[in-house]
């Protein structure tokens, strides 16, 4: 069985900080890591290949600039077999729906994966929308939310999803592509023969024209949404802090505070 | 090229849950209508169920000239195939100019499927929608990087312009029994029901009748909390409010609470009208998830804690003190 797994280095959210005057973040240093929620795709690839054993082959693919090889690093350090970086200045700008599109040309030129394991969500885009539309440009089904694998044959997967109210158990054919969620495990920290294997593995990256896609359906110029404007909101409220030195009096006056704002 | 002025009038995806149409679907109307208003076109909804035909009426109460109805007894379950099939096939035949869902579990699987299907642009989680009168375009706004960053968004020529909205943005108007619309059922054949996929069961959350992301009022706690038992004061105070129970990431890793009820970057991204934190020290990772919550009450031992920054009205004090007299307090002024 061949798993794909799709991950993103997005900004390290651990740096950021909040700025005191302003309210708004800053990101002096813009450290990068391995999107965190992609760490539960990556686990759970590397929990079927220990469950089936060693005919599962796990690449790592993903699309973004030079860095990112170490984001695909972590990943091979965590259990992948080997990676793909889909890097070329073409690509820059992408929409969610460019990058589906780029990221589904190369499973595609790579070969077949019978899964594909994609995170929930970027933490620095926040959509979640990537992996239901590389599924859909692939043509296979698309089951999100994962919160558990129970049940893998040759050509069917039984998963839980975590939806509104609870858990729904689903089976699907394959292959087919998962986005997981947190609850699915804990993902595991590499160990030093994981790193050594990451560091004598060698990335491949692949351009535009390797992958075969037209130019003018990737980055920017094959995005249909554009950005019109950006600003930055006040996070902070300024709002009114009080001691409890009495208990009974502070209640009150967070009661009296909640009625005004018609909360109550 | 894509003729763009061949497509007009706003839609909205109806959701059905337990065999009802949600209450989403009418939030979803109120965006709708005002989208529909500025561009004096019609506004229609879509619903999909098993058998929905009860409550269509209610649909037009709530704002929608037209409702496109399809019902299907493979349409009991969200197969997802089988829903952005249906999608495509009403969105080729009908054309509507801008298409918006909900940003729930199944807004933000259909919709991608279904902009992917049709070769446009989709706008996730907006927390405001505008048109720009001059261009008669969509304007989506919506935070990212964890609502640091505010982004508006267009889709200047591709249609649909697709978007998901933050449930509890926006609250239904109120209905109008008066109101008329057209109704109109659509029929398939059984080939567009044929799935990739098998539904086998749903097993509810015990701990939530009310999932977060649809809660007026939060009551979240946090390692401040102390022990998972306490949580049933998060729980008490909740049914005051009618509302639901939120968590840090660190109560749910102590096991205190599951974590479909995490609050954050790792969690889920909540709006209520009031979030009350309680023993949270407000790490950046948490606020990402709450910070456009419209009142938040935090109640903290530390005076220095960032949670204080971003709440209304802040308490410094012991919230395993200050919340059963909140609680004694508010029940005994609801008898
Ligand atoms: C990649 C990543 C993703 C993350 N995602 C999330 C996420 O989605 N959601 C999330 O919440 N966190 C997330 N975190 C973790 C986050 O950084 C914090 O560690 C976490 O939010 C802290 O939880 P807490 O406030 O409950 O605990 P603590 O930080 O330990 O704070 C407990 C607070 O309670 C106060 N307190 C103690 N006793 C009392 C009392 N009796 N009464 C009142 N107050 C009291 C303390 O003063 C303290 O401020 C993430 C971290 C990373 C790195
Ligand atoms: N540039 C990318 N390269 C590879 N995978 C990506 C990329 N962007 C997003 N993904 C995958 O799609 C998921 C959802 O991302 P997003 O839709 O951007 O929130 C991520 O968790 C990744 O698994």
């Amino acid at each position: 069985m061949r798993i794909a797994v799709l991950i993103k280095q997005v900004p390290a959210t651990d740096k950021v900080k909040m700025d005191e005057k302003t309210g708004t973040m800053i990101r002096s240093e813009m450290e990068s890591e391995l999107n965190p929620l992609d760490m539960y795709a990556v686990e759970e690839a590397v929990r079927i290949k220990e469950r089936l054993g060693k005919k599962v082959y796990i690449t790592v693919i993903s699309m973004g600039p030079s860095q990112a090889v170490e984001a695909i690093k972590d990943a091979i350090s965590m259990g992948c077999d080997d990676g793909y970086l889909l890097s070329d200045r073409q690509f820059a700008g992408a929409d969610t729906f460019a990058t589906a599109y780029t990221l589904s040309a190369a499973i595609r030129k790579i070969r077949r994966f019978e899964l594909v394991f994609t995170g929930e969500r970027a933490t620095d885009g926040e959509t979640g929308q990537v992996g239901p539309s590389v599924a859909a440009q692939l043509d296979i089904p698309v089951v999100t939310y994962v919160s558990c694998v129970e049940k893998i044959t040759d050509d069917t997967i039984r998963v839980q999803r975590l939806i509104e109210g609870g858990h729904e158990t689903i089976e699907v054919s394959l292959p087919a592509l998962l986005s997981v969620v947190k609850e699915i495990n804990e993902p595991r920290i590499p160990n030093l023969a994981g790193k050594m294997k990451a560091k004598s593995t060698t990335v491949l990256t692949l351009t535009a024209d390797q992958i075969g896609v037209s130019l003018d359906k990737t980055g920017l110029s094959g995005s249909p949404t554009r950005v019109v404007k950006m600003f930055y909101p006040k996070l902070s409220r300024d709002g009114r802090i009080v001691k409890a030195r009495d208990v009974d009096t502070v209640v009150d006056e967070l009661i009296e505070f909640m009625r005004k704002r018609k909360l109550i | 090229m894509l003729d763009i002025t061949e497509y007009k009038g706003v839609w909205t995806l109806g959701e059905v849950r337990d065999e009802k149409i949600s209450p989403i679907s009418y939030e979803l109307l109120a965006w709708g209508r005002k989208l529909a208003n500025a561009l004096n076109v019609d506004l229609a909804s879509v619903i999909m169920g098993k058998d929905v035909k009860n409550e269509l009426n209610k649909l037009v109460h709530f704002g929608a000239d037209v409702v496109y109805v399809v019902e299907h007894p493979k349409l009991e379950h969200f197969l997802p195939d089988v829903h952005a099939r249906i999608l495509e096939a009403l969105v080729k035949e009908f054309r509507p100019e801008i298409f918006i869902a909900s940003a729930t579990t199944y807004g933000r699987t259909v919709m991608p499927i279904l902009s992917a299907k049709l070769k446009t642009g989709l706008t996730a989680d907006c927390t405001e929608l505008n048109v720009d009168t001059q261009e008669k375009l969509l304007l989506q706004t919506r935070p990212a990087i964890g609502g640091n960053v505010m982004a508006t968004i267009k889709t200047p020529l591709h249609r649909p312009q697709m978007a998901t909205v933050r449930p509890k943005g926006k609250k239904p108007m109120k209905p109008n029994m008066t109101r008329t619309g057209k109704i109109i059922f659509k029929e398939y054949s059984e080939k567009m029901y044929e799935s990739k996929y098998k539904w086998l069961s749903f097993e509810r959350d015990k701990t939530s009748d009310l999932p977060i992301q649809e809660a007026d009022v939060i009551i979240a706690g946090g390692k401040g909390i102390k022990d998972g038992k306490n949580f049933s004061m998060l729980y008490d105070l909740a049914n005051i409010f009618g509302g639901s129970v939120g968590a840090s990431r660190s109560a749910v890793d102590m096991g205190w609470i599951p974590y479909s009820h995490q609050v954050g970057l790792s969690g889920k991204t909540v709006s209520p009208r009031l979030y009350i934190a309680a023993g949270i020290s407000g790490a950046v990772q948490h606020v990402a998830g709450m910070s456009s919550s419209e009142t938040v009450v935090a109640i903290n031992t530390d005076p220095d804690a960032p949670i204080f920054k971003v709440a209304d009205f802040g308490i410094v004090g012991n919230a395993l003190e200050i919340l059963p007299v909140l609680l004694k307090k508010l029940s005994e002024s609801k008898e």
